[in-house]
């Protein structure tokens, strides 16, 4: 039984990246000291890139590495870190099936190149990262909220922004008083 | 002689954008000078809630996602949290996962196929479709309890082993669904004014396949030759054979041919599951994951302790992140979990392919028919839980 347990536990049920041992020697040749790391953890390959190299590092990775598919662009929140926000993109090599996270420390203010010019299905989840993160890309052909009203304020992802949002009537228009807040859960 | 376009609201509120979809055309005559798509109506707050909930809570979330194939969408997230927590499901688990998803994979596409249909003029394959569709639906309310949001998979595995009778049961649906398939084919496939409708609309080529993200049957009705559960597979798939059906020219009536042909397969995977299904537990034997069996709580006191801590304080996950995708119906449906050491994910990023997918739409309906934006909205295949969650 603890057998039987233990190789269900070893073999990983969803497949770790094949063994392409050349990428993150490659990645440091070209680029590096905006290489600042390279992590593999639960067989998955996670770079951290400095946010100038941003876009060389994409098109080298899309035109000399294959990998030409972008699965997303996902923001992170970090409050108590110096940069605030952390960019990630999920890269994909058909040919090869291999994955690959990029990942950019970005500080609070700091304007983030897009990559829509790489991939144009950057588009629509950077705007998403601007509407609900707030993080500004500069280059982007349409950026505007996507998912909240035009009218909306604030970045709601945000670490401080409240689970139950904010006030957006006054109790005197409504005709009662609301309780707001009321605890996480 | 001045040339007045006139804007138009597609949507929200629109039987053929199945769901709230707004899209801005500004038209010329029938024809689309612009369109723009304008989503956020049934933007949840998904990912936010999730971090403020256990792994387990964020569960029946995740289910509301592309509510069409629930059990997929579960499957995501269950692999993504094993995978950081460094665990895997049990060979009957991870076998009855396979069917449950692929059961999924057969709804939404009848459901899509249905109404894709239904937009286009031809009503009769919707109550084919539906017929069919019911019966998936009964085996998750059988499994699960529920039709849509069976909720079926726990961390670790699986919440009950099957119900009795749900392996003939379903073995009996998918040996009938070949030619079920059949069926709709014939109303459709030779049907000249399907084939007005649906050939040479919203071409799109292997290049902007990529350029633009698309996955799944999107992509391979273009040609290209990517299956996640072929390229990378997870929960067992490579045990089971199943053809990757191709399209050619990548336009609309092909991604239907690809899509019915799916459904075919899919069967065939269920099949052979059910055929392979291996005995043994259905959840992993870790104290730390997975809720000890109900009698023993009653009687022992630290497998009271055990399901007290799962259920109150959840199962704490190491630190880390990671990816994870799967091969939804709509395409690639990834979760990107980020976790600080705690019991609720610091955060959690659901690749949504319907998102994804819906941002060409523009490029595809720009130039073309009213009635083609029609059949472009319903070969994209989305669910706007799933565009906007």
């Amino acid at each position: 039984m603890a057998d039987e347990e233990q190789k269900s536990a070893e073999q990983s049920q969803v497949p770790a990246e094949p063994p392409a041992p050349l990428l993150e020697p490659l990645l440091r040749e070209q680029f590096g000291e905006a290489v600042l790391a390279y992590i593999r953890f639960r067989g998955q390959r996670c770079a951290t890139i400095a946010l100038s190299a941003l876009l060389d590092v994409c098109r080298w990775l899309k035109a000399e590495q294959g990998f030409t598919y972008l699965a997303d662009v996902i923001a992170v929140d970090y409050p108590k870190r110096d940069k605030r926000f952390q960019m990630v993109y999920q890269l994909f090599c058909v040919e090869r099936a291999e994955r690959l996270r990029l990942k950019v420390d970005v500080a609070e203010g700091e304007s983030v190149p897009s990559v829509s010019g790489i991939w144009s299905g950057a588009a629509w989840p950077e705007r998403e990262c601007f509407d609900l993160m707030g993080i500004v890309f500069s280059g982007h052909p349409d950026l505007r909220r996507i998912l909240l009203p035009e009218e909306a304020t604030g970045h709601p992802l945000r670490k401080d922004y409240p689970l139950r949002g904010r006030e957006r009537f006054a109790d005197e228009d409504l005709g009662y008083k609301v309780e707001r807040g009321g605890g996480e859960r | 002689m001045v040339l007045e376009t006139m804007v138009l609201n597609v949507g929200p509120q629109h039987p053929s954008t199945h769901g709230v979809l707004r899209v801005v055309v500004e038209l010329e005559g029938e024809r689309i000078r612009r369109c723009i798509p304008d989503i956020g109506y049934l933007h949840r707050g998904i990912e936010k809630l999730m971090e403020h909930k256990t792994y387990h809570q964020c569960l029946p979330l995740t289910d509301r996602l592309d509510y069409l194939a629930g059990p997929s969408n579960n499957l995501g997230f269950v692999l993504a949290v094993e995978t950081l927590l460094g665990v895997s499901a049990p060979p009957r688990a991870q076998a009855v996962r396979v069917i449950m998803a692929e059961l999924a994979r057969i709804a939404s596409h009848l459901f899509w196929l249905g109404t894709h249909a239904h937009d286009l003029g031809a009503m009769t394959p919707l109550f084919y479709a539906f017929r069919e569709r019911e019966r998936v639906m009964d085996l998750f309310e059988m499994a699960g309890g529920s039709r849509l949001f069976p909720c079926y998979f726990r961390i670790g595995g699986l919440a009950a082993d099957l119900p009795e009778g749900f392996a003939e049961i379903a073995r009996a649906f998918a040996a009938e669904v070949p030619a079920r398939t059949l069926d709709y084919e014939r109303l459709l496939t030779e049907n000249p004014i399907w084939l007005a409708r649906t050939k040479g609309v919203g071409r799109v080529s292997i290049d902007e396949v990529l350029d633009w993200g698309w996955s799944g049957p999107l992509a391979r009705a273009s040609g290209l030759a990517w299956d996640i559960r072929r390229s990378n597979p997870y929960c067992g798939y490579e045990q089971y054979t199943f053809e990757i059906p191709l399209g050619e020219e990548g336009d609309t009536f092909d991604r239907y041919r690809v899509r019915i042909e799916e459904i075919r397969q899919s069967a065939g995977i269920i099949i052979q599951a059910l055929d392979q299904l291996p005995g043994g537990p259905v959840n992993v034997l870790d104290p730390k994951v997975s809720l000890p069996p109900k009698p023993r709580v009653y009687r022992d006191i630290e497998a009271l302790i055990q399901h007290f801590l799962i259920i109150e304080e959840g199962i704490k996950v190491p630190k880390g992140e990671v990816y994870v995708a799967i091969e939804s119906p709509k395409g690639e449906m990834g979760f990107y979990i980020v976790s600080d050491g705690g019991s609720k994910p610091y955060r959690v990023k659901n690749r949504a392919p319907s998102f994804i997918n819906l941002q060409a739409l523009p490029k595809l309906a720009e130039g073309r028919l009213l009635s083609d934006l029609i059949a472009l909205i319903g070969t994209i295949d989305i669910v706007l839980a799933d565009v906007d969650r």
